[in-house]
């Protein structure tokens, strides 16, 4: 790691991070860094603690042991400066239901204490091609509507980092594009994106660099192509390639909509 | 970090938030306001004649009591919308916020003040109609008023300890059923004389018969006595156990 990139305090930075629930051990010692600016994917199966180590950063849960700082601020002691340069977006949809698409942004942008409310929600409700339905309530919206109105709150104020907690759990596959073009923009704005996915896939889309989770620690962390390496020497088969039913699905979907 | 005015700013978000899930569901404020005036009706109309309260004006003696039970009643909807945030998600996104966290709270136990005096205002209509005649002055309605906040406010911050604690959402109303009860063993329907020792004495020392006393003296231009005082110790040592007891809570729920 060079000296240069040292200077902007890593995004995150983990060392022997600990935590158990009663006698439940969630994370048993975690060490990581994430570097400003990247797209980070942490990879495990339900359970593996991934959603813990999101809460503990974003200062929703206290750790038992090791520290863990987010943008140079340590989230145990200096937690409302943390908040102040972190946005989350949880498991769970979280948009106001009774609110309207713009009143939701309206109201991230009055309690982060921005100028102009107002021109913050418009500008953003556009730039996610929500538009059209920003005055209708977000319980009206689809799944994938919903998930990027609710990225699109995580986003107000223009936070430095910005946690996504299996961002695209339960959605259909048009709602996972929607929102994988969502994450790729704001990776090309500059912030630093963390998302914790199940699906491999996703990982190998969207991220930078990949870390796997298991039962608790990092077992494995780099590249996709250091990952891949890992693996025993490429063997040469050729394979017809038959479409996948994704791609069946998304070709005929598309199809219907030009018609 | 948060400075005084950040936090007046994000309460009075929290509060428009609040106020406006309240108002898009009137029929919330409806139904609060339903059971209580249909048990006005029921006894003016039709134990009324047989109740011998010493006034001639029955809807003057027992509107007071009416009113407790619609409070106490609309106080659940408070608990209940706060345990829909906790469920939703909504209530880690506001506390992964740079916010004040107590504000959450606040915009529930503020809007709660609102829609609460949104249903005495159209029950006080009601009874208007049925032959309430207040003689009190400006000064009397404005210490009802009080009264009434005062015990507005205790009970949605029971309601806030009800939500955060509650695994369901049936649970986090559940609170508000016992003291929905309360002013009818209190001398809100009846003079209490006529009671059972045992009950004589719980009615006569139980918090909502002050409160009783004091807005029914009130609105009636009598003078207000000890009644006034008893309540105000009464319903500020609730409010302010209750208070300390949410803030508790909704520490370590973060």
């Amino acid at each position: 790691m060079s000296t240069a990139a040292r200077a902007v305090p890593a995004a995150i930075e983990l060392s022997g991070l600990r935590k158990s629930f009663k006698d439940v051990v969630a994370l048993r010692g975690v060490d990581l860094v994430v570097e400003a600016g990247s797209v980070f994917a942490l990879l495990g199966d339900n359970g593996a603690g991934k959603t813990t180590l999101i809460r503990i950063l974003a200062t929703l849960l206290a750790a038992d042991g090791g520290t863990a700082c987010v943008n140079g601020y340590d989230v145990a002691t200096q937690g409302a400066a943390v908040r102040q340069s972190i946005n989350m977006t949880g498991q769970f949809t979280a948009v106001d239901d009774v609110l309207t698409g713009r009143e939701n942004m309206v109201m991230m942008a009055r309690l982060r204490h921005l100028a102009n409310p107002r021109q913050m929600a418009d500008d953003l409700l556009d730039r996610f091609g929500l538009a059209e339905a920003a005055k209708r309530k977000a319980g009206t919206y689809s799944g994938g509507m919903r998930r990027r109105l609710d990225i699109a709150m995580s986003l107000v104020g223009a936070p430095q980092l910005v946690f996504l907690d299996e961002p695209t759990t339960g959605l259909d596959p048009q709602g996972r594009l929607e929102v994988w073009n969502t994450i790729r923009e704001l990776a090309g704005s500059g912030t630093t994106v963390f998302l914790t996915t199940q699906y491999l896939e996703e990982a190998e889309q969207l991220a930078d660099r990949i870390a796997i989770l298991h039962k608790g620690s990092i077992v494995v962390e780099g590249t996709l192509a250091e990952l891949k390496a890992m693996m025993p020497p490429v063997k040469k088969e050729y394979v017809e390639k038959q479409p996948t039913l994704e791609e069946v699905y998304l070709a005929i979907v598309k199809q219907k909509e030009v018609e | 970090m948060t400075s005084i005015r950040f936090v007046f700013s994000d309460i009075a978000v929290m509060l428009g938030r609040s106020l406006k899930h309240v108002f898009r569901s009137m029929d919330t404020i409806i139904t609060v306001t339903v059971m209580p005036v249909a048990i006005m009706l029921m006894f003016v109309y039709v134990f009324g004649g047989a109740i011998q309260t010493g006034t001639d004006n029955y809807v003057n003696y027992l509107l007071p009591g009416i009113l407790l039970i619609a409070i106490a009643s609309g106080t659940s909807y408070a608990s209940y919308r706060l345990f829909t945030d906790l469920q939703s998600g909504i209530f880690e996104r506001f506390n992964s916020m740079p916010i004040a966290r107590s504000s959450v709270l606040w915009g529930h136990v503020l809007s709660s003040l609102v829609s609460n005096a949104v249903s005495v205002a159209i029950i006080v209509g009601i009874a208007l109609v049925m032959g309430f005649r207040p003689t009190g002055g400006v000064l009397e309605w404005l210490i009802a008023a009080g009264i009434l906040a005062l015990f507005t406010l205790a009970l949605t911050w029971m309601a806030m300890i009800a939500a955060l604690a509650a695994k369901t959402a049936d649970g986090a109303a559940a609170f508000s059923y016992p003291i929905i009860f309360l002013p009818f063993v209190s001398s809100a329907f009846v003079p209490t004389d006529t009671m059972p020792f045992a009950v004589q004495v719980f009615a006569e020392n139980q918090p909502t018969t002050p409160l009783v006393e004091s807005l029914r003296n009130a609105l009636t231009g009598q003078p207000l006595g000890a009644e006034v005082g008893i309540a105000l110790l009464w319903w500020t040592g609730i409010l302010v156990v209750s208070y300390a007891l949410a803030a508790l809570v909704h520490r370590r729920r973060i």
